[in-house]
């Protein structure tokens, strides 16, 4: 690949989801994106940037779709999701009594294991949640990723990868060599395309935040620009997940930690009529 | 270092189970069988085992029954690791006394992983 093609696809991708592609990573755009030159017309990536650059904008997009990182897990990293079942399910179930709601966003969803894991989490307190009405949504700006996701079916490498081999037998049904999520869990979440690079207003407001994995893809300027506007989407005692080694230290004010070491934190607010986190044991 | 046996009548399982658990920590040992390991653990009762369904001699499924059985036999954590992979004999390992499944072909992600909701890692 020439300097140039690298160059031009490393601008798309920034322009259009925030991903930052350092030049070490030529062998992933080549690896990537050949699939996607054997589908179509281009016979190399120089023709890909051809046609981007000629105003093929659905190319462009497949471009963009191709080079998303869409690698996840159920329950991936455990401890962070021991913290929420241990901690913040409690609080919330405490905090939010009167309105019995909460909302949680999965931002980077990919193919959905982390906001089908909280899925599960909140079925183990089923008992607990009777006349709620919690909500769980995933955003993505991969709609493969987000087409695989509504699917629910994993194969036996994804679902050996953090899912407790009792909840894979309460939860899944067993097809050929994949497993299928049943229909108890799989409607509990939402998948909406959505770019975090937007504003997040139209969602709503959320008390629960993952942006696991997915800050580490953006320049700091971007990480900065996005925790604003997640912090903004929060309630005022809302807890932010994000990568166990993603530490939020001088990256952003927006939020203050509570667990760096399982990236728990929460937003940082100017008000001294502060609510309670949620993210703390009480 | 915390003990760990690996029963498996595949030498070539054996040793790459043997390679993903010395990286992770752990001192494996080896049984080829199930009786093999029944000895093997009244010698030196491992903290995790991970087992074979089918082996000569003695299967995973009698050996995890005998080794339930055995004075300090019910703190070892048990984990199957076999190509039998339907819902069946999932049940049936659980209601042996396993406490996790890992399904054949596996990687040291999906070992680790185990590990970790097993709470057998640090």
């Amino acid at each position: 690949m020439q300097p140039s093609d690298f160059e031009f696809l490393a601008r798309v991708l920034k322009e259009r989801s925030g991903l930052v592609l350092t030049k070490d990573k030529g062998y992933l755009v080549e690896n990537r994106l050949m699939p996607l030159v054997r589908q179509t017309r281009c016979k190399t990536v120089a023709d890909q940037r051809q046609a981007g650059q000629h105003g093929d904008a659905d190319l462009t997009a497949r471009v963009v779709e191709a080079m998303m990182f869409k690698d996840t897990g159920f329950f991936r990293d455990w401890k962070p999701f021991q913290h929420f079942r241990t901690v913040v399910l409690p609080n919330l179930l405490a905090a939010r009594k009167a309105k019995k709601n909460f909302r949680i966003l999965c931002a980077g969803v990919s193919t959905g294991q982390e906001a089908y894991s909280l899925a599960m989490a909140l079925d183990q307190v089923r008992d607990q949640l009777d006349g709620w009405s919690p909500e769980v949504v995933g955003i993505d700006l991969s709609t493969s990723a987000l087409t695989f996701a509504g699917e629910a079916i994993y194969s036996q490498f994804d679902v050996q990868r953090g899912l407790p081999i009792r909840m894979l037998l309460k939860y899944f049904l067993k097809d050929d060599d994949s497993w299928r999520l049943n229909d108890v869990i799989r409607p509990m979440v939402q998948f909406k395309f959505w770019n975090l690079m937007d504003d997040l207003f139209p969602l709503g407001r959320f008390d629960v935040v993952l942006c696991r994995n997915v800050l580490p893809y953006f320049d700091m300027q971007t990480k900065f620009a996005v925790l604003q506007k997640l912090s903004r989407s929060m309630t005022d005692d809302g807890v932010l997940y994000v990568g166990q080694h993603e530490p939020l230290s001088g990256v952003s004010p927006s939020f203050q930690a509570v667990d760096a070491s399982l990236g728990v934190y929460a937003p940082q607010r100017s008000d001294a009529a502060k609510l309670p986190p949620l993210a703390l044991a009480r | 270092m915390k003990k760990c046996l690996i029963v498996d009548d595949s030498r070539i399982i054996r040793r790459v189970a043997a390679k993903i658990l010395f990286e992770l920590g752990f001192d494996p040992d080896e049984a080829e069988d199930g009786q093999k390991a029944i000895e093997a653990a009244r010698i030196r009762m491992p903290d995790i085992a991970i087992v074979d369904w089918d082996m000569p001699v003695m299967d995973g499924l009698s050996f995890v029954t005998a080794l339930r059985k055995m004075p300090g036999g019910d703190k070892p954590i048990v984990i199957f690791c076999t190509a039998d992979n339907e819902v069946h004999h999932i049940e049936r390992a659980l209601e042996v006394g396993a406490d996790e499944y890992i399904m054949k072909p596996f990687d040291s992600e999906i070992v680790r992983s185990k590990l970790t909701i097993l709470g057998a890692l640090d």
